[in-house]
């Protein structure tokens, strides 16, 4: 089953064309990585699937269905550059607080549960504004994983984060590789990412350079592509 | 019952953040006491001529105050892109919308709480004496106020000059609601009853205000978030 159906996608901010015509999919129980440097579309082509923009033109399909909808919504889990958890509450409160908005059936427990993996539960009443850098990130991955996603799209996950940060993500990720779930993730470190890719899209100035499996040559130099294609 | 639980689960999150910063809740309260304190002062008006002008006087603080907490409503979500998650997540635009408006309406019905005393021992009004059409003519007011105020904070959201933008295309929307609970609250101050001629001529006009103003947002707020 495709996971997600991105078909003819322009999107123009004012007169400059963000993305031309980008057509991808990804099926079920893959992971996707998009690469491509700064200003190559990753985030604007992100933001559309998840739902947070429309596109100009073109169709974005998630489980075949429109990425507003409500089913749509319950299926998948976004982390974005912002760790989208609020400040003035607990980390607790927090992750009680998508439980609900996600319909968990014990909002508590799962939030619980989820504060124990990531290894937040000593300071779960805490304030996330006293959380240093590192916690902050890692209870955005416990909000991103709460409600058992079965699409995460991710925007340079592994971008700043400390050690303990990455074993945790890069460990969640492998859990919800192997129940299943649907991986898509813009990302400049290519070398974390190609250890869960299981296919590569390559992205320039909004073009569609390159899609498909991995290259095996790409684990031991994840410059690989970019030497395919030296002018991207 | 889902969409109600998320409505109440957003304003619950909010109310719940402005009750731990008080940022906007405490500048609110200042600015409406500073109004009523001011305007005793410079005009030290009679008990006559505070009849006249008491409903005009006390939206307008209420207006000015409740910009104030308007302005915060969406650049709460701003820090951290909490609007995107919010977005992302399975709540209908419009349960989010009626959240973030019930909570505005909680926290700026309580600084009228607060202003309605000061007014009545400053200004020497025995308000309470009409004190339920009173709170019916507030609730109506304020809602109207806090459904134009929310989305035009979710419109402006993403705008530099926002601190600007909002009063501007709110106040100008608001004049028929303002007008109305402006005459409305003059006339109880003043001893009439709501069920006067004039009075239901003008709670007609404000509810007819809220119900349209409030399916229109409803309507409308999956386009202004998410374009």
């Amino acid at each position: 089953m495709t996971a997600v159906d991105v078909a003819g996608v322009w999107k123009y901010y004012g007169d400059f064309p963000a993305l031309r015509d980008i057509s991808l999919a990804a099926e079920a129980h893959t992971c996707l990585a998009l690469l491509g440097r700064n200003g190559a579309g990753k985030t604007t082509l992100l933001r559309i699937v998840a739902g947070f923009q429309r596109a100009g033109r073109g169709q974005v399909r998630l489980f075949g269905r429109d990425p507003r909808d409500l089913a749509t919504r319950r299926r998948i889990g976004v982390l974005g550059h912002g760790i989208a958890v609020y400040d003035e509450l607990s980390a607790l409160e927090n992750l009680i607080l998508f439980g609900q908005l996600y319909e968990l059936e014990d909002p508590r427990r799962a939030a619980e549960e989820w504060l124990e993996r990531t290894g937040l539960s000593r300071v779960r009443h805490g304030l996330v504004r006293e959380f240093s850098r590192g916690m902050r990130q890692r209870l955005a991955i416990a909000r991103v994983f709460l409600h058992h996603p079965d699409l995460l799209l991710l925007d340079e996950p592994f971008t700043a984060l400390d050690d303990r940060a990455v074993a945790v993500l890069q460990r969640v990720l492998q859990d919800g590789l192997a129940r299943g779930c649907t991986i898509v993730m813009s990302t400049h470190q290519i070398r974390e990412a190609m250890e869960l890719a299981t296919h590569v899209v390559l992205l320039d100035r909004g073009r569609l350079r390159h899609a498909g499996a991995r290259p095996p040559e790409m684990l031991a130099d994840p410059g690989w592509l970019y030497s395919r294609y030296p002018d991207a | 019952m889902i969409f109600l639980r998320h409505v109440l689960t957003v304003a619950n999150k909010d109310l719940r953040s402005e009750f731990r910063t008080k940022e906007a809740i405490n500048s609110s309260f200042s600015f409406a006491l500073v109004i009523l304190l001011l305007f005793s002062f410079a005009f030290d008006p009679t008990e006559e001529m505070t009849r006249e002008f008491s409903g005009g006087l006390l939206w307008i603080a209420f207006a000015f105050a409740g910009a104030l907490l308007l302005n915060r409503s969406f650049v709460r979500e701003l820090p951290n892109d909490c609007l995107d998650a919010l977005i992302a997540s399975p709540v209908p635009a419009a349960a989010l919308f009626l959240g973030k408006s019930l909570a505005n309406l909680i926290l700026l019905l309580l600084v009228e709480a607060v202003s309605f005393p000061v007014f009545g021992v400053f200004y020497n009004q025995r308000w309470t004496q009409q004190f339920w059409p009173l709170l019916l003519v507030a609730i109506l007011g304020t809602w109207g106020f806090t459904v134009v105020g929310t989305m035009f904070s979710a419109l402006t959201v993403n705008i530099r000059l926002r601190e600007v933008m909002l009063p501007l295309l709110v106040y100008t929307t608001l004049l028929p609601c303002l007008m109305a609970s402006m005459q409305l609250t003059t006339l109880l101050l003043a001893g009439e009853p709501l069920t006067s001629v004039e009075g239901l001529v003008w709670l007609r006009f404000l509810i007819a205000f809220d119900v349209i103003f409030s399916t229109l947002a409803v309507a409308f707020v999956e386009t202004v978030l998410i374009g």
